[in-house]
């Protein structure tokens, strides 16, 4: 989306169809993600913490479709996550017992606030759009911040606990590791979505917008249509990465609107490697885990986390999956 | 009168918006980077002059303090945002935002993350009014440096080698760098002339407020907005808009002071639906 030249090259097709090698790589993927409640606390991990890794990872995807599959440059996506978590917290605390129906709720508003507020933001482009999405996103912590009737103002909301979900026959309690597999699901599906919108012609106009603007603009395609498009689809799944990881803590607060989380989605692209499709999961999972890690050893853990975002953009622009397949590559 | 003192006390806002603003462009307009850890220059900077303020006083903390971020400004320059000009806005908009958790992280670990406050001459924290409403001289001071930086700097702009050459780089820095400007060198010294403004507001900030590692996050978003509302690529345009989001919020806490926030985010959605280039900006700039 910007005029300036770019000096790292992309792949310009970055999905192909599945090869042999990488229906292998995604098999493997699999079945480790199904089994993490069993080898997980064997390496000294919690499920939780997995639990964590894939709402980041499902969020960070979102955030993908419109960073790194479509050239916008969002800064501004926490919004929509934290409405997600807003909007389900809200809805657990106040109107409803039904789990399903709280992350639908949340879903819903934060994907409509992204499909709303998205055409505003595509008015412009490029470090205007950066700017733009960063200054919509803070109005809704303020308004968080601020309406403490209503959302619990800076402590953030509490009072709602995720509920059993009752189905004809069964009942699913969503303990620890039972909110792990509803999670995988979630992801699962996002995921499954991401991945089809991605193949289909709507995906390639994306991918076409990011490489060449002018172009489509003289083909007659409305660029603004498909980059709203593109934003809207995104806030929703970051929205319902928002409303599990509301449902995770119990718990949130204005900081799930904050621009600082909207900061980290974007670098979990980035370590991961935001031209490949599982790139933010691979860069959920190493900045969740050293997060997680740093915090508990030293109280500048602000430092490291900013030492790895400088040194990431820096050196490794194109993530760990652009790292590793240039290597294999070369 | 109530909504007049408000008014008046929202252009103190808007000044420290305005400063804040016209640094954060000048580098955005002639660097391309939005330099997140602007707000952190801030507090740096008012935290030297913190530290500095028993040896030379307040008035030689407020000529050195912004040198020394201003110098600090021009190691981070060298080391990080030089090497991301060629490269997409994300990775200078990410480097920075990893650079302000990291100020704010090292200023808390220097001076702890209490509140102190910065010491001010006697003489301005004088009441000079409470006949309508109440007016120390430091507010006034603060306006009259912010006015006379303002108008220093659109001198250095007009009249200097080094301002023509700032602003043809901003209309096209290929065709300076082809007529033997060494654009390098340029742009270091715009970043840093944007960090010494950022110093300077965060002293006269620090002044009025205190000091807190986290006092430059509530000023920055604020000026984003006002760049957003003046038009990027117009220094008159963030100050302006600056001031009108400082007048707009002050007004807001007299009327309905829980929307005293969301009223400038508004404004600027207004804005963007109206007349997308903002207030002076130029249409296509940095897109």
């Amino acid at each position: 989306m910007s005029s300036q030249a770019t000096e790292i090259k992309h792949d310009a097709a970055p999905l192909q169809k599945p090869a042999f090698q990488q229906r292998y790589a995604f098999i493997c993927l699999a079945v480790a993600l199904l089994t993490v409640p069993v080898w997980l606390p064997l390496l000294g991990g919690y499920t939780d913490l997995a639990s964590r890794v894939l709402i980041f990872a499902l969020a960070a995807m979102g955030l993908n479709l419109l960073l790194g599959f479509t050239g916008g440059l969002s800064f501004g996506h926490a919004a929509y996550f934290g409405l997600g978590a807003y909007g389900t917290g809200l809805m657990l605390a106040n109107y409803t017992h039904s789990t399903l129906l709280a992350v639908a709720v949340g879903t819903m508003i934060g994907g409509l606030a992204a499909t709303l507020l998205g055409p505003i933001a595509v008015r412009r482009r490029g470090i205007y759009f950066s700017m733009i999405t960063i200054a919509i996103g803070q109005m809704f912590y303020f308004i968080a911040v601020r309406w403490n009737s209503f959302t619990g103002g800076e402590d953030g909301l509490t009072g709602f606990s995720r509920q059993p979900i009752h189905m004809p026959g069964f009942t699913i309690s969503l303990h620890t590791t039972s909110f792990y597999y509803l999670v995988l699901v979630c992801f699962a599906v996002g995921s499954w979505i991401l991945w089809t919108i991605l193949n289909s012609p709507l995906g390639h106009v994306f991918v076409a917008i990011r490489e060449n603007q002018k172009r489509l603009t003289f083909l007659g395609i409305r660029v603004d249509v498909y980059i709203a498009v593109s934003f809207a689809i995104s806030g929703f799944v970051v929205a319902l990465a928002g409303s599990l990881d509301a449902l995770l803590d119990n718990f949130t607060s204005p900081d799930n609107l904050k621009y600082t989380l909207s900061g980290n989605l974007l670098i979990i692209c980035v370590l991961g490697g935001m031209r490949n499709f599982w790139g933010p999961l691979v860069g959920a999972f190493i900045f969740v885990l050293v997060q997680d890690y740093i915090s508990s050893i030293t109280q500048n853990w602000m430092t490291v986390i900013g030492l790895v975002f400088v040194l990431s953009v820096i050196f490794f622009p194109l993530g760990a999956m652009g790292f590793f397949r240039r290597r294999s590559r070369s | 009168m109530v909504i007049l003192f408000n008014a008046f006390n929202g252009l103190i806002q808007g000044a420290f918006y305005a400063l804040m603003a016209v640094g954060l462009s000048l580098i955005l307009g002639l660097n391309g980077v939005i330099n997140f850890a602007h707000g952190g220059f801030m507090a740096m900077a008012a935290y030297f002059a913190y530290t500095l303020i028993p040896y030379v006083g307040f008035w030689g903390a407020l000529l050195i303090a912004p040198i020394l971020a201003g110098a600090v400004g021009y190691v981070v320059e060298q080391l990080i945002v030089r090497r991301l000009y060629l490269r997409d806005p994300l990775y200078s908009l990410l480097a920075t935002f990893g650079l302000a958790l990291i100020i704010q992280d090292l200023l808390r670990t220097i001076w702890g993350a209490q509140g102190v406050p910065l010491t001010i001459p006697d003489f301005l924290n004088q009441p000079l009014s409470d006949v309508y409403f109440f007016i120390t001289g430091y507010r006034l001071f603060v306006v009259a440096l912010a006015i006379i930086s303002t108008i220093g700097l659109f001198a250095i702009l007009r009249f200097t080698r080094l301002g023509i050459r700032i602003r043809a780089g901003n209309s096209d820095l290929e065709t300076i760098a082809a007529v033997g400007v060494n654009i390098y060198l340029l742009r270091s010294a715009n970043f840093v002339l944007g960090i010494m403004f950022a110093g300077l507001a965060g002293i006269l900030a620090a002044g009025q407020i205190g000091l807190t590692p986290t006092m430059g996050d509530e000023l920055i978003m604020p000026s984003f907005v006002a760049i957003v509302v003046g038009g990027v690529g117009s220094l008159l345009g963030s100050l302006v808009g600056g001031l009108i989001i400082g007048v707009a919020s002050g007004v807001t806490a007299a009327v309905y002071p829980a929307a005293t926030e969301v009223i400038i985010y508004v404004i600027m959605g207004i804005m963007l639906v109206a007349r997308p280039r903002g207030l002076f900006g130029q249409e296509g700039l940095l897109e």
